[in-house]
Formats: C-alpha cells, sequence, structure tokens
C-alpha cells in the first residue's frame, strides 16, 4: 500500500496549543452566529479547505465517525483524516461529522438529529461554499444581540431544522481559512 | 524512489527491536539522523496491553504502557514511523529515521551496524536473565514409598 505524498502532510506543528486555538474558534462561531472567524495550522490535500480541515482535526478523532459526501470522497482525502485523526469514515446515517459541499450534503434529513433523551447524538455538518459573507440570510436567536447575516447556500432546510428544536444538526459553513458557526437553535429568515 | 518495500515480516521485526531497545543505545549506534521532515510530532500515547493466560486462554487487559510515536518522510521520499515503549521523544523519532532508512538502499549497512547489534544485546540480556534465574531453579521429587509397585 502507498500513500499519496500530500495524505501525510499538513496536519497540526504544535498540536496542544493549536488546536486548543482551534477549539476556541470553532466554540466562538458556534455561540456567535453569523460570526466569521478566521483559522490556521493545517494544509489539507485538495478539495478540503483550509478551515474544514482544521475543524476536522480539532473535532474528530477515533470516537467521532465522519461522512465525507460527493467529490470529498477520494482516496487522498480519506488517508489524510485516517492518519492525521484516526476517524473512522461512515455512510451519511451513522455520521457524527459529515463535510461536503452543499448539494452533496443534500437532502440533509438524513443526518442524526439526536433522539428526546439524547439530543447531543446528532450530526455536524462541515459545509463547504465557494464564498461566505456576512450577508444574505438573516439570523436571530441566542448569541445573537439583535440580527445577523450569513451568506447561507439554503433557507428552506434550516428553517426545518430549526423546527425540531432540541433536535437538530448543527452546522459549520467553511471558505478557505474562515468560518462561521450555525446552532439548530438559529431562527433562519429570507430577506 | 525508495526500494520496494522488503516483506512485512522483516519490517515487523526491525520495528519491535526498535521498540525495545533502550534510547541511549540507539543514539549511540546511530548518533546522526538523516536529513528528514517531521510528518507528525512525536506524541505520548497509552496502549492498553493485552494478554491470554497460557496464549491460548480468553483475552484480557494485563494494562497500560506508555508508548511514543512519530512519523517523518526522508528527502527521497521514504515515509518512517516509529512507535516506542516510554516516554522519549528523540527515540521515537531516530527509530522513524531508521525505519525509513530501512526501506531505502542504505537498509543492508543498518541492518549489520545498528540492527545487528541491538539484536544480538537483547538475545544476550534474555539469556543472562534466563541464567539467573534458572540457576535459583528447586527440582522437586517424592522418594518412592512403594505402593505403585
Amino acid at each position: 500500500m502507498s500513500l499519496a505524498p500530500q495524505a501525510m502532510t499538513g496536519g497540526f506543528a504544535d498540536a496542544p496549543v493549536q488546536s486548543a486555538r482551534a477549539f476556541r474558534a470553532a466554540l466562538d462561531a458556534l455561540s456567535r452566529p453569523g460570526r466569521i472567524v478566521a483559522v490556521e495550522g493545517v494544509q489539507p490535500p485538495a478539495p478540503l479547505s483550509v478551515a474544514a480541515g482544521v475543524l476536522l482535526l480539532t473535532l474528530a478523532d477515533g470516537t467521532t465517525p465522519v461522512h465525507l459526501a460527493g467529490a470529498f470522497d477520494c482516496a487522498v482525502l480519506r488517508d489524510w483524516i485516517t492518519f492525521h485523526c484516526g476517524a473512522p469514515l461512515v455512510g451519511s446515517d451513522a455520521a457524527t461529522f459529515a463535510v461536503g459541499d452543499w448539494s452533496a450534503l443534500h437532502p440533509v434529513g438524513r443526518f442524526a438529529i439526536g433522539r428526546a433523551d439524547y439530543p447531543d447524538r446528532s450530526a455536524t455538518l462541515i459545509v463547504e461554499l465557494d464564498h461566505l459573507t456576512a450577508a444574505g440570510a438573516r439570523l436571530t436567536g441566542p448569541g445573537i444581540a439583535d440580527v445577523a447575516h450569513l451568506s447561507l447556500p439554503d433557507i428552506a432546510a434550516f428553517q426545518h431544522n430549526r423546527a425540531l428544536f432540541p433536535l437538530g444538526f448543527d452546522t459549520f459553513l467553511t471558505c478557505g481559512d474562515r468560518l462561521a458557526g450555525l446552532p439548530r437553535s438559529t431562527r433562519v429568515e429570507a430577506v | 524512489m525508495p526500494e520496494p518495500q522488503p516483506n512485512p515480516t522483516a519490517r515487523q521485526i526491525w520495528m519491535g527491536v526498535l521498540a525495545r531497545c533502550r534510547p541511549d543505545r540507539l543514539a549511540a549506534l546511530m548518533p546522526d539522523l538523516a536529513a528528514h521532515v517531521v510528518l507528525r510530532p512525536a506524541e505520548v500515547g497509552a496502549v492498553m496491553v493485552r494478554g491470554r493466560v497460557g496464549a491460548v486462554g480468553s483475552p484480557f487487559n494485563l494494562g497500560e504502557m506508555s508508548v511514543t510515536r512519530c512519523s517523518v518522510r526522508l528527502d527521497d521520499g521514504a515515509v518512517g514511523h516509529g512507535y516506542v515503549q516510554g516516554r522519549d521523544k528523540g527515540h521515537a523519532r531516530r527509530a522513524a529515521v531508521l525505519d525509513a532508512l530501512m526501506q531505502t538502499t542504505q537498509a543492508p549497512d543498518l541492518q549489520a551496524t545498528v540492527l545487528d547489534v541491538l539484536i544480538a544485546e537483547e538475545a544476550a540480556g534474555r539469556q543472562a536473565r534466563a541464567e539467573k534465574a534458572a540457576s535459583t531453579r528447586v527440582e522437586f521429587f517424592t522418594l518412592v514409598r512403594g505402593e505403585d509397585k
């Protein structure tokens, strides 16, 4: 068995410090929906973005199954995730984390939304976007002082997800080295 | 390009030797590290050691031991992994470099100057311990009492 050279490079050089910073950034993004934060520290192979790579290396490990959707399900990326975080790669129904662009992740109803007694047993989607700006859909809810805006790929799917509360999936939106969070508690409206 | 991979058994043998040898002995036999890039910095972890009674019973957890691992790549592309017992990060890195070099044309040379020496020392150590234990061995026997006749 031989691995592509880029399947083994690009991990955290100083994992304890860099992953702690990245975790703080992810926490920031998810607790302040609409806020866009920049992260750094990893160089994943294409097509994975820096921000999505940082999220996977920070949050995923051997106990969190990862689903790669669409074009992201390629050999070099599977090897990269296996080498750097050891997460099992699974189908969409068993995934704790799912990575892909929005069209590949759709329909999002197939991902775990938790159970009434364990709402935390739900999936977290990492959606790769071509552009991520603080403009577009109107966000309100916990963590947002007044109102926030974010360029979401879809409105209806996130409205339906909010209606399931306290069940539902959480979402990270990534683009390049920037990411934003959209937890299940956020209300989404078209502008 | 690295040479074709040696058969897995040979690699298992040298990985085992490197994992068990003393860090200072390996450093003395191989003082200089070839130029390399660190793919995964040395990190310390614990692994569960499992055993079977008499090597055939059902498996049980014997206990955890500290293990340090490291992955490197040489300039010619050979990738080496070091998994060593204990918490010595330098040892893990040195073992990883040696594992990578053993996949290159330098393998016969290193086998003779480093690995064969370590294997011989390990065997000598085991022999010495076995002899020490054997000298304290007590043979039990009973006198014939006559009723088995």
